[in-house]
């Protein structure tokens, strides 16, 4: 698809606004309907996009395998961690209300946002590992 | 009312579009059904209240899938070899099944019904006291992260898996011979 | 109303039963797969549809909502869907895996092919 115009225009206007959606989605999740889940998916839609016109090896300059791989498995293992942090703190395992003794509310919504970022790089990085190695297997 | 009529009429809709994607014999045509058929839950689930499960159905089931199935008729042959027909072992085996699951439905509550088994235990402390506790508006992200914590931290673990069964299964035969990774 | 008070559950059975009709009869794995997608958003429809009711909000809190539905299948619904796009790329790289090594993705040209059925 090199030679069309328009939609390398387009997506080149698109890409940083759907990624900002997709932080946005991320972050917004606990007000509004979104959440990790989505958020991580949007993220991954954008890069998609960029491997769809461009090909994917320009977005492989972006985001290489090895870092990809590495995001992946970083998003779980900031969840685990949130958890082990609050074992450490002296609760049980994800129990939020340790975060901040003195607000648990507070330490709750913390503990919220910090999960949903973890679940929302591990989606997006293994929905774009899934696309590459889809269509790089040629 | 109107709700209950949108949902009727976007369900039958769904159902002739389920019929269109096992029925057709271009794979390229199925998938593209596939997606309208997400599309198409995505808006009951809008009807039905569920916010956050239509959004993820929009962006992964109409979105994501659909690029993969795609991707892989890339791989593979786009027709079906032999021409679709009725397999009448099968059709009785599903009729049975479906006549079991319908009489199941029977006895169930009415759709919509407040005063259902499933809504009288566990999901009213949920809705009362998720703000209170957690200072988080929306009760599906409430209860995601903090309530039920666990199921998604595996569920999360469940997607990285599937991501590198899916390293493993086609990324190890790119490269035959390169340093570092071995055929299989 | 009457009619239209156990619609929901008529309609997920349908779409399940289209679903298996497709796992069982189809030859071709893709269709297969395609099949398992009906299936399991019949599953998802099951649970939205009891989570649903009447005269209700979405589960956002508000000063003048009266009834929320039930957030909770809401819950084990999100995070089956992303599952089940996870899942379905596995099966979909197994399609392209047996593809390339039989020449063929129909479950009865494989099984001709194979030295251990013949």
């Amino acid at each position: 698809m090199r030679e069309q115009v328009i939609l390398r225009v387009i997506t080149k206007l698109l890409t940083p606004f759907i990624l900002m959606f997709g932080l946005y989605v991320i972050m917004h999740g606990e007000i509004s309907p979104g959440g990790g889940f989505q958020g991580g998916v949007i993220l991954a839609a954008a890069f998609i996009l960029y491997s769809l016109v461009f090909g994917v090896h320009a977005s492989r300059a972006v985001l290489s395998r090895r870092v990809t791989d590495a995001l992946a498995g970083g998003g779980a293992l900031i969840y685990a961690g949130v958890g082990t942090v609050t074992m450490a703190l002296g609760g049980e395992f994800l129990d939020y209300n340790m975060l901040i003794p003195a607000d648990a509310p507070a330490g709750q919504a913390l503990g919220i946002t910090l999960v949903e970022i973890g679940v929302g790089i591990t989606v997006a990085a293994v929905m774009i590992t899934i696309f590459n190695e889809l269509s790089e297997h040629g | 009312m109107t709700g209950v009529l949108i949902n009727d009429f976007l369900l039958t809709l769904m159902v002739i579009t389920a019929i269109g994607a096992i029925s057709v014999r271009s794979l390229l045509a199925a998938s593209m059904l596939l997606a309208i058929y997400s599309l198409l839950i995505a808006l009951v689930w809008v009807d039905l209240q569920a916010v956050d499960v239509a959004f993820t159905e929009a962006a992964v089931g109409a979105g994501i899938s659909t690029v993969l199935l795609i991707g892989t008729l890339v791989f593979v042959d786009k027709w079906e070899r032999v021409k679709p027909r009725l397999h009448w072992p099968a059709l009785g085996v599903v009729l049975i099944t479906g006549a079991v699951l319908i009489y199941g439905t029977l006895d169930m509550p009415h759709f919509g019904d407040p005063q259902a088994p499933v809504h009288q235990h566990v999901a009213p402390r949920y809705i009362e006291d998720s703000l209170r506790e957690t200072r988080v508006p929306n009760m599906v992200t409430a209860v995601l992260a903090s309530y039920r914590g666990y199921d998604t931290l595996f569920e999360t673990v469940v997607i990285y898996t599937a991501g590198m069964s899916l390293v493993l299964l086609l990324r190890a035969r790119r490269h035959p011979g390169s340093k570092g990774e071995r055929t299989l | 109303m009457e009619f239209t008070a156990l619609y929901n559950y008529w309609v997920y059975v349908a779409l399940m039963m289209i679903g298996f009709y497709a796992v069982i009869a189809k030859t071709n794995l893709v269709k297969k797969v395609i099949g398992l997608g009906l299936f399991q958003t019949a599953v998802f429809l099951l649970y939205i549809s009891m989570a649903f009711v009447t005269d209700a909000t979405a589960p956002v809190v508000w000063e003048q909502a009266g009834r929320y539905v039930n957030p909770l299948p809401h819950v084990l619904i999100l995070t089956a869907i992303v599952v089940s796009v996870s899942t379905m790329a596995v099966a979909l790289a197994l399609v392209i895996r047996i593809g390339r090594a039989y020449g063929s993705i129909e479950s009865d040209e494989i099984r001709d092919d194979d030295p251990d059925h013949r």
